[in-house]
């Protein structure tokens, strides 16, 4: 990307070394990079939680029993004198690879339905918006406890696939409601008239054309998305359709028992609230960061 | 912009203000202008005078001065046109002179604004606020955008009536009628109570001029007030200015890049380049003898309706400076073919007798013939024999639209009409009509963008509306499309080189990258880039260079016929005669086939071979170029003709206005008979009756009249 920007200075271009993109995005997207090393801290301790977190997450310790934070449990424990500290570095586990990757592939998916539509347009276009209110109709839970419980269960490296597709499958709709209307005004644009008079195919069109034009809500909704599909999952998990006690995960930790205990016990809430909070944050502040370091127009 | 502006307006002037009420529609300054005639214009102190004016705009790569340090003065009465190119600064110094520029991004950094005896500048918001729509009154560009659509149009005039002039609602409304007649709107009564969207692009733009008058102003200022209008609304809204200036004595300022519009109703011009004004003096004298090499070209880049076609259109070579870095010295001299060692200094806009100023060290050898006459080249003769690439055959096109809500029906679109012409190989065909006019629907049916109703378009003797779709996809390589819109014809995201090279790959033009970039350095330098371009996006080009990678991307796939819709129409007057040359070398140097698209009478004359005017989806008159524009004899062409304006005053003051009356008609509900009775000077009863068939009536030269 850098060496695009050098024709303007052609005068510097002997000497001109083109930087490695990171340092590019780091020293041009600050709050991205920011975001984007919350993410990265988030997905290590997830993935060496074995290694990372003080306590096993499971072992239920009677005597530490609602303890307040303290430097044997920063964080304190939840009603079962579980330390939250390890609980939630060991629900980043989940809530990364349930968060994220469901809501990549509802908003992918999508994204996709919403560009086809928009570039078909006429019939083909009525038939798949109709379908598409159909699935708007149904609660977002309710549809994905349909999904979960016609797929049941089906563990892949201990994630649960069928959860990801239960909580993907209600984002489709609702992402491609958004991408067809962003879809259908660039469709009337000249350049993809003139890709059309030129004789390109139409996934030629949608793929290299369209869809590129579109990154911009694409991102937006994405890290949006990463948020409900946590707190949705939470949910799923809470009516025992999705992580079951006593695997740690944030939404979890905030359902369930927690909320008998907030007077008493406010850490049990706060922190894994804290937790998503965070997550949701560092995907924003990335997926913006994102957004405009793929728009040529917003680099020069 | 505009409509920004407008909102902002709207929100100020919400604030009821309770001013003495002076209700009489009578000129207050009528008899200043009588005076100002008197005194042969020399004695009269200036209403606005604008000194040294400096506006800078903060962005994200630094401070440009959109303006710097312009003069310039309009006396009571006087109509001054403001002339530039995009980006000249003309529209930001009217803005700065309503201290209506956008905050915080805009602010005045430098100079003076004298209106009427008082400084603006050092006025407070509350007392400017009360000056605008009261004395001073803008008008602008968009009609469409620029009326809020969910209020009445006569709440919209009524209300600076009311905040100004604190006048009850009852004397409001009335006053508000009789500024709609005054503006030409007939049934003023019971069109205040609509909306905007129930008036067209003319009639909203009338309404914006009751809305100015309403307070009867001292000051109109009009940005571009008919750039978005056809020809012939475009002269009624013209002569109605012109027209109530006169009689109301109001001093007009009228902001154009359209060089005829200047010819025919200013007294003084003022030219800006890059942000300064570079030359100013009446009107007259300006044009006959321009003082400065920028006006020189501009004057001779554009085609002219009163002329024989020259050969190639003399151009201001280059683009317009960029004014987060402007050159040094003279800001014209990079482009200027005088250009000597002295220019590096920069040259003050300085008196040149006669009420003349010029910003130029050689305007003394300027004026002793330096620059010489225009080079008459002539064109060269089409050569070969004649034969017809592109038939089309009875060609219309019908589209379905759905009017009213849910339960509301469809209404069918006659967009083109039984259209039926032949371009012969690397000849050009001039389409030109009004906007809704079937013109582009043609271009698009040909190119197979949009399936036809019926007819047949004869490719080649191939018919292009019942080929297979595979076989449409192998001719797409001989059938190239040029668009009007350089900002929104290239993909945002693609680079240069990507946008040119995709179909040579997806048509296996070229077998490896290096091909590919090679062949694609060739198309750059054929419309007349730099090869290293291919690695830039479109936004980091100017309008003119986008054009040419457009250009480039056509030619790509070695066609036969380009379809050129309006390929100049979004460009600047000094770009558009590069691009125009352009278009006429690679016909000569490649024995391309046009079909030109457009709007502007002037622009098609020069460019094409043979002429076909539109009205509403139907063919009007068709004739070889020269006999066209020699006699027209479709009384639609005559008036076509007649409406547009040619850059010269001489010939301007001898032409009378023949504007044409009435509104374009609905496509929806076209008249009966011949769709132009409605507006026809020479209509009668038979022709409300019968559809004029399109006749031959000289050799080779066809009319649908029955009057001819």
């Amino acid at each position: 990307m850098t060496d695009l920007a050098s024709p303007a200075r052609p005068a510097a271009r002997p000497a001109y070394r083109p930087r490695s993109r990171v340092v590019t995005f780091v020293t041009m997207q600050p709050l991205g990079t920011a975001g984007l090393a919350i993410i990265l801290l988030m997905a290590f301790a997830g993935i060496f939680a074995e290694w990372v977190s003080p306590y096993d997450p499971v072992i239920n310790d009677f005597v530490a029993m609602l303890s307040p934070p303290s430097l044997e449990h920063p964080l304190g424990t939840d009603a079962f004198g579980r330390d939250i500290l390890s609980r939630l570095i060991y629900g980043a586990r989940t809530a990364l690879a349930i968060g994220f990757i469901s809501s990549f592939v509802g908003c992918t998916l999508g994204a996709a339905v919403g560009i086809a539509s928009a570039y078909f347009g006429g019939r083909t276009d009525l038939l798949i918006q109709r379908f598409l209110e159909i699935l708007l109709s149904f609660p977002i839970i309710v549809l994905a406890l349909v999904v979960v419980a016609i797929l049941g269960r089906n563990l892949v490296l201990g994630i649960d696939v069928n959860l990801i597709c239960a909580i993907a499958v209600p984002i489709v709709p609702r992402v491609a409601r958004v991408i067809r209307s962003s879809a259908l005004s660039i469709r009337e644009m000249p350049y993809i008239d003139a890709a059309r008079a030129a004789g390109y195919s139409a996934p030629r069109i949608i793929f290299r054309h369209m869809a590129p034009n579109v990154s911009a809500p694409y991102l937006i909704m994405l890290t949006a998305y990463v948020a409900q599909a946590i707190l949705l999952e939470a949910s799923l998990s809470f009516l025992g359709l999705g992580v079951s006690e006593p695997l740690p995960a944030w939404g979890l930790m905030l359902s369930g028992s927690s909320s008998d205990f907030y007077r008493e016990a406010p850490w049990m809430i706060l922190f894994p609230g804290l937790a998503i909070s965070l997550a949701v944050f560092a995907f924003n502040l990335f997926g913006d960061s994102l957004r405009d370091w793929l728009d040529p127009r917003l680099k020069t | 912009m505009p409509s920004q502006v407008t909102y902002k307006l709207y929100g100020l002037l919400q604030r009821p203000r309770v001013m003495q009420a002076s209700t009489s529609l009578s000129p207050t300054n009528v008899s200043e202008r009588e005076a100002f005639a008197e005194a042969g214009g020399a004695a009269i102190a200036p209403l606005v005078a604008v000194d040294g004016l400096e506006v800078a705009f903060a962005t994200a790569r630094g401070q440009v001065k959109a303006v710097d340090g312009v003069t310039w003065a309009v006396r009571p009465g006087e109509t001054m046109a403001l002339v530039g190119e995009s980006g000249s600064g003309k529209s930001v110094s009217a803005l700065a002179l309503m201290r209506l520029l956008g905050r915080p991004a805009g602010r005045i950094v430098g100079g003076r604004i004298t209106f009427d005896g008082r400084d603006l500048l050092s006025l407070s918001e509350s007392e400017m606020r009360a000056l605008r729509g009261r004395a001073l009154a803008m008008i602008f560009q968009e009609p469409m955008t620029s009326l809020n659509p969910i209020l009445s149009i006569g709440l919209q005039i009524m209300e600076p009536l009311r905040v100004h002039l604190g006048m009850n609602e009852a004397a409001a409304r009335s006053r508000a009628a009789e500024l709609l007649r005054l503006v030409g709107i007939p049934d003023a009564e019971r069109r205040l109570d609509q909306f905007p969207h129930q008036f067209s692009g003319g009639m909203r733009q009338r309404v914006m001029i009751a809305i100015g008058l309403a307070c009867d102003p001292k000051l109109l200022i009009a940005d571009e007030p008919t750039t978005a209008l056809d020809v012939t609304i475009q002269a009624q809204i013209l002569e109605l200015m012109k027209d109530l200036s006169r009689r109301l004595g109001i001093t007009l300022i009228l902001i154009t890049h359209n060089l005829g519009i200047v010819a025919r109703y200013a007294d003084r011009v003022a030219v800006m380049y890059a942000g300064r004004v570079v030359e100013e003096g009446p009107a007259g004298a300006l044009f006959a003898a321009p003082r400065h090499p920028y006006t020189i070209g501009l004057l001779r880049s554009v085609p002219r309706l009163d002329q024989p076609r020259r050969g190639r259109l003399a151009t201001i070579e280059g683009a317009p400076p960029n004014l987060l870095a402007p050159p040094e010295g003279c800001r014209f001299a990079p482009r200027c073919p005088y250009r000597i060692a002295a220019c590096a200094i920069d040259p003050p806009l300085r008196e040149i007798g006669d009420d003349r100023r010029s910003a130029c060290h050689r305007v003394a050898e300027i004026a002793n013939g330096l620059a010489g006459d225009a080079d008459a080249a002539t064109l060269p003769a089409a050569v070969g024999v004649a034969r017809p690439l592109l038939e089309i055959r009875g060609l219309t096109k019908h589209f379905r639209v759905k009017v009213g809500g849910i339960v509301g029906g469809s209404a069918m679109v006659r967009a083109v009409q039984d259209v039926s012409f032949s371009i012969d190989a690397g000849r050009t065909l001039g389409l030109v009509g009004e906007s809704g006019c079937g013109k582009t629907t043609v271009g698009r049916t040909i190119l197979r963008l949009e399936d036809a109703t019926a007819g047949q378009v004869l490719f080649e003797g191939e018919d292009l509306v019942t080929v297979s779709r595979s076989r449409m996809n192998r001719l797409r390589t001989d059938i190239q499309v040029i668009f009007q819109d350089p900002y929104s014809s290239l993909n945002p995201r693609m680079t240069v080189g990507t946008i040119v090279a995709e179909p040579l790959r997806v048509y296996g033009k070229v077998r490896s990258r290096e091909e590919a970039r090679a062949r694609t350095a060739t198309l750059l330098e054929q419309v007349g880039l730099l090869p290293d371009m291919a690695e830039r996006y479109p936004h980091q080009l100017s309008g003119g260079q986008r054009q040419r990678v457009g250009i480039a991307r056509a030619l790509a796939m070695e066609p036969k016929f380009i379809v050129c819709d309006e390929p100049v129409s979004a460009l600047d007057v000094s770009i558009q005669g590069q691009i125009i040359n352009l278009l006429d070398e690679l016909q000569q140097r490649l024995g391309l086939t046009y079909l030109f698209i457009a709007h502007d009478l002037a622009v098609v004359r020069h460019i094409s071979h043979r002429i076909v005017v539109m009205y509403l989806g139907r063919i009007m008159e068709m004739a070889e170029r020269d006999a066209l524009y020699e006699k027209p004899f479709h009384p639609y062409t005559r008036a076509l003709l007649d409406a547009a304006p040619i850059p010269d005053p001489v010939v301007e003051r001898g032409r009378a206005s023949r504007a044409l009356t009435g509104e374009l008609p609905s496509p929806l509900a076209p008249p009966s008979g011949c769709v132009f009775h409605t507006r026809c000077p020479l209509a009668t009863a038979e022709c409300k009756a019968t559809i004029p068939p399109l006749r031959e009536v000289a050799p080779g030269r066809f009319a649908a009249c029955i009057k001819v």
